[in-house]
């Protein structure tokens, strides 16, 4: 056992890390789960154990052999398909400051889900189904995590998009549900259109620089060792695209950018992640809070450098992020649903997350370990919410917080961390959100941002607001339906995942991160910034103040507030309509104007070209059956008519 | 002798053309009577034009006929014994097959 918990062996071997959920759900899909229910649940939980222990002790050894100035490795890669020597696709492992962060944050979020998962699914009649699923979300994620190239990212891009499909669409006898699990597939497909050009756009170009530099370079140009390397962005920067006053290198990366935006449910792409709440609650909790769609945000933070060279791709990151969490938060505190209003916190802390990427530049990186630092702390606050709503839900039988009510003395330990989740994503001292949001806020207001700083003190005001407005009105009061008259403990098995989530929530702040993830040069760490660090708290303290005014004792307060708003509540409830204008662009303009007529051509002139070529060989078929009649005279009219034609063809001749 | 020639031409194709289309049997059998005298008729008037002072022609003739009378004796056997299981002289409705 010391042998494989060893540092050195888990780094040969750490292709072993996405190939334990790879394999089990290989074995699941194929062997088991036709077999028992039960053993599902326990191979998928054990393998995905198996690979959190490993990337625990990885993250470990790394961490502390790197000693301030972390390197890039990559212990296995194996070449997959080869154009030519110098282009050649291969997968691989990569071993990097981030990519360990995220193995991490992945295995350990995805083995507590499988726990609680084993308690939330029980007499699911898709039981075994479901656990194939996580387990190949899992191993596409660590995939897209691990991957050394920009083209494996792209593949286990797709197939975290296909899982998360899967499992949206768990329940696929409800229509809401089939619904929801196309549109998130068709909004990422179509922002992965854009992320596929900008790759073409990098490749294309990459090959070429890569070609010039000879020897100077080594491995393959769609790595991201070489694109991120300043041989690849001195040559690539001056060239110009098409269009005047625009690089060639800001076109690609805000293509690239497209991709994240629609995979991080950026606006105007974040219509499919509240819908996404039709799925599974530990699903939402894994897919939807911690980990496929901060796959966006690694994706800016792995091609940091290229985006940095551009001239205003970061502009376009800090912008697109800081209005995506302004929006959501607006949103997200009229909602009823329990899992919508977390859905939204979900889209406002990426913003959060992209708006400090965009803010870092290259020398001055705080922003980029901020982001990561707020993806790590959020992944286990973030889960824990989901995961604690779906132990209200699973007790409730009901989604809507105004038919719960004083759940708090039924369900003490759900409270409890629920509670300390409510308190870390409001940003209190000393749980894990305070340090996270106070390193953004401070890269933003370092960084010379003040509107963006504005907007996220703003939000963090909203964010403390909204949360602890479900807070009050799911957990405190009086029961406002049977089902809250009802509810009780959740069993074991799905507490231990709220228990461990919660003291990672409240210790993940404590870790020193800037020494551990930085880009260039570690940044001199002076503490607690008070400048920002005081706003900050004033912020979230109001927003509990306000909520607690508003919800504690009833919702009469909040009701007459409402009714003062008028009809902008309405319209901010209602999403701002996006869903219906983009229904709209969809139903009325491209399918009647666009894919109508193409189907119309599909169907009748391909199509019928086909039935064509069916339609002259059977109607030849039916003339020519006329010659078979049976009757000999008719065979015999044939004869003389030949006999004739010969012997005029033979008169002819001879005359 | 060329002249002579198309009336029994014009007899053996009307004796044709009602083998090919008579639906009754005993018509298909006088219509092949037709056919067969239009041929002595042949033989006859190459007698006359080719060799005017034998008679072979017009013996063969007489060949003809007997030998036509024998065939639709035949026929006519065949076509009762068909009549008998067909209950029909159709000739369109001999066969078995559909349609």
């Amino acid at each position: 056992m010391e042998q494989i918990l060893n540092y050195e062996f888990i780094l040969r071997h750490a292709w072993l890390i996405p190939a334990m959920p790879l394999l089990s759900f290989l074995l699941l899909g194929l062997f088991i789960r036709p077999l028992s229910a039960k053993l599902s649940g326990i191979v998928a939980t054990a393998a995905v154990s198996a690979s959190a222990v490993l990337s625990c002790v990885l993250a470990w050894g790394y961490f502390h052999s790197a000693a301030g100035s972390p390197v890039t490795l990559v212990p296995w890669s194996v070449e997959w398909l080869r154009y030519q020597a110098h282009l050649s696709a291969s997968i691989g492992v990569l071993v990097d400051p981030i990519s360990v962060l995220l193995m991490v944050v992945v295995t350990i979020v995805s083995f507590l889900v499988h726990l609680y998962s084993i308690g939330y699914m029980y007499g699911d009649k898709g039981y075994g189904r479901y656990f194939t699923f996580l387990n190949l979300f899992t191993f596409s994620m660590l995939g897209l995590v691990v991957a050394p190239n920009i083209l494996q990212m792209y593949v286990c891009w797709e197939l975290v998009g296909v899982s998360s499909f899967l499992l949206i669409g768990f329940y696929y006898e409800k229509p809401s549900a089939v619904a929801a699990c196309k549109k998130a597939f068709i909004v990422t497909r179509f922002a992965d259109l854009g992320f596929f050009i900008g790759v073409l756009i990098l490749g294309f170009y990459g090959y070429k620089i890569f070609n010039e530099a000879g020897a100077a370079v080594t491995g393959q140009p769609f790595d991201f060792a070489f694109l991120t390397s300043p041989a690849f962005l001195e040559k690539f920067s001056p060239l110009e695209s098409g269009i005047p006053g625009v690089a060639l290198i800001t076109l690609a990366m805000v293509l690239v950018y497209m991709g994240a935006a629609g995979k991080s449910a950026m606006f105007p792409l974040h219509i499919w992640l509240p819908d996404a709440m039709e799925g599974p609650t530990p699903v939402s909790a894994l897919i939807h809070a911690a980990t496929m769609v901060v796959a966006g945000v690694y994706l800016v933070a792995r091609m940091f450098p290229v985006f940095a060279a551009a001239e205003h791709a970061l502009t376009v990151v800090a912008c697109v992020g800081a209005f995506t969490s302004l929006f959501a938060a607006i949103i997200g505190c009229t909602q009823d649903d329990i899992k919508r209003v977390l859905a939204f916190s979900t889209l406002s802390q990426l913003g959060y997350m992209m708006f400090s990427l965009g803010v870092a530049t290259v020398k001055d990186s705080a922003g980029y370990t901020a982001s990561m630092f707020h993806l790590f702390t959020h992944a286990f606050f973030k889960a824990l919410l989901f995961l604690g709503a779906g132990s209200v839900i699973h007790a409730v039988h009901n989604n809507d917080i105004w038919k719960m009510g004083g759940l708090a003395k039924k369900m003490p330990v759900t409270h409890l961390t629920f509670l300390i989740a409510t308190v870390s994503i409001a940003g209190i001292y000393p749980f894990a959100g305070f340090f996270s949001k106070d390193e953004i806020l401070s890269a933003a207001l370092n960084g010379g941002h003040p509107v963006i700083f504005g907007t996220g003190l703003l939000v963090a005001g909203l964010t403390a607001f909204y949360m602890w407005r479900i807070y009050f009105v799911t957990f405190w009061g009086k029961a406002r339906s049977d089902g809250a008259g009802h509810a009780h403990e959740a069993p074991v098995v799905m507490l231990i995942p709220l228990v461990v989530l919660a003291t990672l929530s409240v210790i993940s702040g404590f870790v020193p991160f800037a020494e551990y993830v930085h880009l260039g040069p570690p940044p001199e760490h002076e503490g607690v910034n008070m400048a920002v660090a005081i706003p900050g708290t004033i912020a979230g303290v109001l927003g509990i103040a306000i909520a607690w005014f508003m919800y504690s004792s009833g919702a009469t307060r909040a009701a007459s507030f409402v009714k003062a708003m008028g009809s902008i509540y309405g319209h901010i409830k209602n999403k701002f309509y996006f869903d219906e204008i983009y229904l709209f662009v969809t139903k009325r303009l491209v399918f009647r104007l666009v894919a109508a007529p193409i189907a119309w051509f599909d169907r009748h002139v391909v199509d019928g070209g086909v039935n064509l070529t069916g339609w002259c060989t059977r109607t030849s078929g039916a003339l020519l059956r006329f010659l078979q009649t049976g009757q000999v005279q008719t065979y015999g009219v044939w004869f003389v008519a030949g006999s004739m034609f010969v012997v005029l063809i033979l008169w002819a001749m001879f005359i | 002798m060329f002249a002579w020639l198309i009336m029994p031409a014009v007899l053996f194709s009307i004796g044709v053309y009602g083998m090919l289309t008579r639906r009754n049997a005993v018509g298909i059998l006088i219509s092949a009577e037709l056919a067969i005298n239009a041929a002595a008729m042949n033989f006859v008037i190459f007698n006359r034009f080719i060799t005017p002072v034998k008679v072979d022609g017009q013996i063969m003739s007489l060949f003809i006929i007997a030998t036509a009378a024998a065939e639709v004796l035949i026929g006519i056997a065949i076509f009762v014994m068909l009549f008998k299981f067909r209950k029909t002289t159709d000739v369109t409705r001999m066969n078995q097959m559909k349609n």
